[in-house]
Order: structure tokens, then sequence, then C-alpha cells
């Protein structure tokens, strides 16, 4: 019992504290949000000015890439209205609220974004920017919280990892790689960067490249800080909505690349003009998590040697139960006499995403998503693919293209659907399990944590939010334990699998 | 409506830095543990189970062998008691038998020395009895000589009287 109470304290405790890093940080928003709405009424009058008499051609407002962005958003002049300081500022320009009222429906100026709470506002770049973090959003938080980064932050530290970053022949230019510490991004909570550095920024904790004519010789200090890059909804030419990220840096704004993928686009990345081979914060805890299983089976494994025949103690005497039950429940039923040539590659996936998962867990650190994250799964299912496709003998291969005993006309059905099976199907599902499993489970504990903040209002109703602590922290709680039990079954599970694959592919048939 | 949209969905994109570091690391992973530690400890478990096995029949074998030796004992011991007793019996017989054999013997033997005694006391008595005898002859002839010599001096008839009256008593 005294266990579980210091366990729940724990857990209240951390949700203290990131409720009060997150309210911190509201306040700082919303400080540098009313900067904005100063700066931006400024420019609403002037470009009333422009549009009216024409001579603030000094204005950034007048070039032409502004307008140009804002055609997806609906009506710019329209939005400054909103603000109500407008029409109060230029009463004096008669022609002004003349040109306004000549438009029509300006006084609807219902553009589609206001469901976001009436946060955006135009920055120097007149483009309209949404303060995400003005309002609190589960979804984009969770998503932050799961995604791989070129920082890892434990708490308010933000501990710099090596960026490897490719710049494509195709890019501004040409072909080369850059190698440098992600601290020299000087990132935020949020991991935005205040400095872009041989061209590249950091944007919600990972690198992305600045196209167009930037700077791309050392560190550039970046003009709104930590706040210079940001996302526009655009339309795109099959008429899909889609967001652009943007710097605006000295009144001109760069297109900023999305992280590098190798989606083409299919999941929403888009092609890049640089790859990223960063040691993010992923490989950092694959690293930490590979080393520590080093440290402790050598441990084992010398146990082994140096008290032969006398019954395990320490470590040992913890690790053996599990590996045996690996060993008797899933190895030894699914390969048969062949069941030592597999031990290595079951209990290297077992251990590996076992540990990974078991990480990922950790409070306090980081929480990093490893075996959440589509790339590392997808390499796990390949390398338990391979091993498959290589260990299938005569029977398997025949099963699969000439299965015995039917009429040709069935196998004409029974191939493809084997085929399929084999090569698309097992490896797919190895590969999508293990990632929904614990990407799900990572964005439930974030949301639960969020509940805080949800019901809080952001800030606006700290009592709530107060009120909202110790609820949350016994759903975490309650979430952590099911996922401390997902942890040990989606690595059994994988495991099973690719044991009965290997099995299914060594088995001799007797026909 | 949210704000989300799957630019902020990092996770499910694949990422070529990552794919390769994942490569990388659980092949190394793989290969170093599976020869350092899985491969080892799976023999190492086997082994072990083996010597178990192996003890755990030898230690039956063992048992087997105790509850056989033990009932042996028991009928070793049960057989020289037996033979304790008959020893016992057989030494009490023998020792009977000696006891009465040299009573008999005893008996025997005093008996004979009696009787040896008794005819060396009869031949000790005769021998004494004739010695007196010849003596009181002796006696008696020399008293009757003196006598006769007084009495008789010179007087033949009477002394050849005596002479036969003398061997008489030799006869006898």
């Amino acid at each position: 019992m005294r266990k579980l109470g210091f366990i729940f304290l724990f857990v209240s405790m951390a949700c203290f504290i990131s409720a009060q890093q997150h309210s911190t940080k509201r306040t700082s928003t919303q400080s540098t949000q009313q900067n904005h709405q100063g700066h931006n009424h400024d420019h609403g009058d002037h470009s009333g000015h422009n549009h009216a008499k024409g001579d603030h051609s000094g204005h950034n407002h007048a070039k032409g890439d502004h307008s140009g962005h804002n055609h997806a958003k609906g009506n710019h002049s329209g939005h400054n209205h909103a603000h109500g300081d407008h029409s109060g500022h230029n009463h004096a320009h008669g022609d002004h609220s003349g040109h306004n009222h000549a438009k029509g429906g300006h006084d609807g100026h219902a553009h589609g974004d206001d469901s976001h709470g009436g946060h955006a506002h135009q920055n120097a770049c007149g483009h309209m920017v949404h303060d995400h973090s003005a309002e609190f959003n589960p979804g984009a938080v969770a998503f932050h919280h799961i995604s791989d980064q070129n920082v890892y932050s434990i708490g308010p530290i933000q501990i710099p990892l090596p960026c490897i970053l490719y710049t494509h022949k195709s890019a501004e230019g040409g072909s080369k790689f850059d190698m440098f510490s992600s601290g020299k991004f000087k990132p935020d909570y949020h991991g935005n960067g205040s400095m872009a550095y041989n061209g590249y920024v950091l944007y919600e904790g990972s690198a992305r490249r600045v196209r167009g004519n930037f700077n791309r010789e050392g560190l550039v200090e970046l003009k709104n800080g930590s706040h210079s890059v940001y996302a526009v909804e655009e339309m795109q030419e099959n008429g899909k909505k889609k967001d652009q990220l943007y710097l605006c840096q000295g009144g001109q704004s760069f297109k900023v690349d999305s992280k590098s993928t190798l989606d083409g686009g299919l999941f929403g990345g888009g092609i890049t003009s640089f790859t990223d081979f960063s040691i993010t914060k992923n490989v950092v805890s694959m690293l930490l998590v590979s080393l520590f299983l080093f440290w402790l089976f050598r441990k084992v494994a010398r146990a082994y040697k140096t008290r032969k025949g006398m019954a395990p103690t320490g470590v040992q005497g913890f690790l053996e139960p599990i590996f045996v039950f690996i060993q008797d429940e899933v190895a030894k039923p699914f390969l048969g006499k062949r069941w030592e040539e597999f031990i290595p590659i079951l209990m290297a996936l077992f251990f590996f995403i076992l540990g990974l998962n078991l990480f990922g867990q950790v409070p306090f650190f980081g929480g990093s998503n490893v075996t959440g994250s589509l790339s590392v799964t997808a390499v796990l299912a390949i390398v338990a693919f391979l091993v498959t496709t290589k260990n299938g003998n005569k029977d398997y291969w025949k099963h699969i293209f000439n299965m015995p005993g039917l009429p040709a006309w069935v196998k004409v059905i029974v191939t493809p659907v084997e085929m399929m099976g084999a090569f698309i199907v097992k490896p797919l599902t190895l590969m999508l399990r293990l990632f929904g499993n614990m990407t799900a489970g990572h964005m439930v504990i974030v949301i639960f944590v969020g509940l805080i903040f949800i019901f809080g209002k952001n800030g606006m109703n700290p009592a709530a939010g107060w009120g909202m602590v110790v609820p949350s922290a016994l759903l975490t709680m309650f979430m952590m334990a099911i996922e401390l039990l997902v942890a040990f079954i989606q690595a059994f599970v994988f495991t099973i699998l690719t044991a009965s694959y290997i099995g299914a592919a060594t088995e001799e048939h007797h026909h | 409506m949210l704000y989300i949209t799957l630019l902020d969905f990092s996770p499910i994109k694949p990422d070529l830095g990552l794919i390769l570091w994942t490569s990388v690391i659980f092949l190394l992973f793989w290969y170093i543990l599976g020869k350092m530690a899985f491969g080892p400890i799976a023999s190492a478990l086997k082994d072990r189970e083996t010597t178990i096995q192996g003890a755990l029949d030898e230690a039956k074998k063992a048992k087997e062998e105790m509850s056989n030796l033990k009932a042996e004992n028991e009928k070793l011991l049960v057989e020289a008691r037996e033979e304790r007793a008959q020893m016992l019996r057989e030494a009490k017989e023998s020792g009977a038998k000696i006891v009465n054999d040299a009573k008999e013997k005893a008996k025997s033997e005093a008996q004979k020395i009696m009787t040896d005694a008794n005819l060396e006391i009869e031949n000790q008595k005769n021998a004494a009895l004739t010695e007196v005898k010849n003596k009181v002859g002796i006696m008696a002839l020399d008293i009757a000589e003196k006598v006769l010599k007084k009495e008789l001096k010179g007087n033949p008839e009477q002394e050849g009287f005596v002479n036969t009256l003398v061997d008489e008593i030799n006869l006898n």
C-alpha cells in the first residue's frame, strides 16, 4: 500500500511540474501574441494606406508575394477588421473605408480559420499565423511528444544531439553534408530553435532546411526567436489543403522543408531538398538500450561460465526465467529440431523490442517512442521477413507457388493469396501491430496528462486544472500499468509470430 | 475542428536516417549478443539441463542401490544374529559337555585313585602285617628260644617239639 501511495505521489508531482511548465509557457506565448497584435495593427493601418494612397511603397506589404500567399486564406484586410482597431485608426482616410466597403462581404470576415479560437494574426511577412500554443490542443501535443526529434528533452533540459544532414544535389547550393550539434539552433521547450545554422532551422524538434535565397553560412539569428518558423495552411493544386512551413526573416518569407521522409508525400511528408541522417532521440534511445543490454547480457553470459553448474543468482536469476520462457514457449514449440539455430534472432528481437518498449515508459526520461516509429518496426519486420525467406525450405516454396493436392484452377487463386500472405501481409502486420500499440499507448498517456490543461482551459480556469491533477494522475497510472503489460505482450507477440513464420518456412512436411 | 494534420504525425513517416540507424544498431545487436550471450547462454542452459537430469537420474539410482544395500544389510544382520545365537547355543552345549566330561573324568580318576590307594593300603597293610608277623615270629622264636634254652637246656625232645611247632606257624 505504501509503495502504491509513493508511486501516486510521484505521478502527481510529475503532473504538477509539467502543469507549471505549460502555464509559464503559455504566458510567454500570450505576451508574444500581444506584441504581434500590436505590430499587426500598425501594418494593418499601413496596408490601408498603401491601398488607398499607394505612397508607402517602402513597406513590405506592398510586395507581391504577401498578397499572393494570402489568396488561399481569403480576405486579408477583412481580417484586420476583426480586431476592431482598424476603423478607429483610419477615420481620417475616407477613401480607405470606402475601399473596404467596396469589396463587400467584409463584415462577415469569416475566414475558415475562425474555429481556431481567433488566435490567428498576421505577421511581418503577411502570413496568417495560428498560435498553436495559445490554446491547448491534446492531439498536437501528443503528436509532438511521440515524434522523433533532433534534441533530447527531459523536462526543461534540452540535450543537443548530433545533426547529420545531407543536402540534395538538386537543392540550392548543391549536394553537401553538414554535421553539427543541434545545440546551435538554441532550442526552446517546444524544440523550436531561435537560430539558423548552415541554412537549417529547428522546428518542433526536428531540423528542416530553409529554401530559397537564405544565408547558408554558419549561424544566423532569427529575428522572431523560436517563433520564426510557422505553418500556413495552403491550398494545393489538387484542391487539398496542406500545411506549409515558412520562416519570416527581415520581412522576407522563406519556405521551409518538412521533415525528410521517404514517403513521397503519401503521409503528408512531401519531397524534401535534404535527408536527415542525424543521431536523433530515437537513435540515442536505441543506442542506450542496446548498450545497457550488452552490459547486462555480458554479465549474465559470464555468470554462466564462472558459476558453471551452480544455481543462478542476481541478474542471471532475473533474466533466466524470461530467457527460458522464450526458449521453451516460443522457440521449441514452433521451430522443432532446429530451435537452437534461431535462438539469437528470436532473443535479439524480443529483448530489443522489450528494452525499447520499457525505456519509452520510464517517466522523466524523455518517453522516447522508438518502437512506436514505423521506420523502426519496419526494419524489425524486414529482418524477420528476410530470416524467414532465407530459411524457407522446398516445402515452404512449394506451398506458396504450387500448393499440392489442389486442382489447377484453384491454384490460380491460391498462389497469389499465398504470395501476398508471405511477402506482404506477414511483414506488414508485424510492422503495424507493434507500431500501433506503442504509439497509441504513448498518445493516451500524453492525453491523460493533458486532461489537466483541457479542464483548466490552459490556464484560463486554474481551479479546474488543479482539480483534475488527481484524476489525471490516477488515469495515467492506470494507463502506465497497462502499458507495462503491453510492453511485454507486444515484444512477446512479435517474437512468437516471427517464430511461427520461421517455423512454417522450415517445417518438414510428410505427404 | 482540431488543428491536426498529418504533417505533425511523424512516427508514421518512413525516415531514411532512422531506418539506416535502426538497421545498423539492430544487426549489430543481433550479431554481437547472439555470439556473446544468447548462443552461449542457450548452450549453457542446455548443458545444465543435461547435468541436472543426469544428477537426478544418478541420485535415483543411488537411492535404489542404497535401499538394496539396506535390505542386504538387514539380511546379513539377521543371519549374523542367528549365527550368534547358534554359536552361543553350541558354546553352551559344548561347555556343559566339557564340564560333564571333566566331572566324569574326575570321578573316574578319583575312583581310580581311590582304588589304587586302597590297593596300596592293602598291599602296605599286608606287607606290614607280614613284617609284623615275621618280627613277631622272630621275637616269639627268640623268646621261645630263650625260654626253651632256659628250661629245656639240653632236652633234645623238647627242642624237636618246639621246632615242629615253629614249622606249623610258618605254614600259616
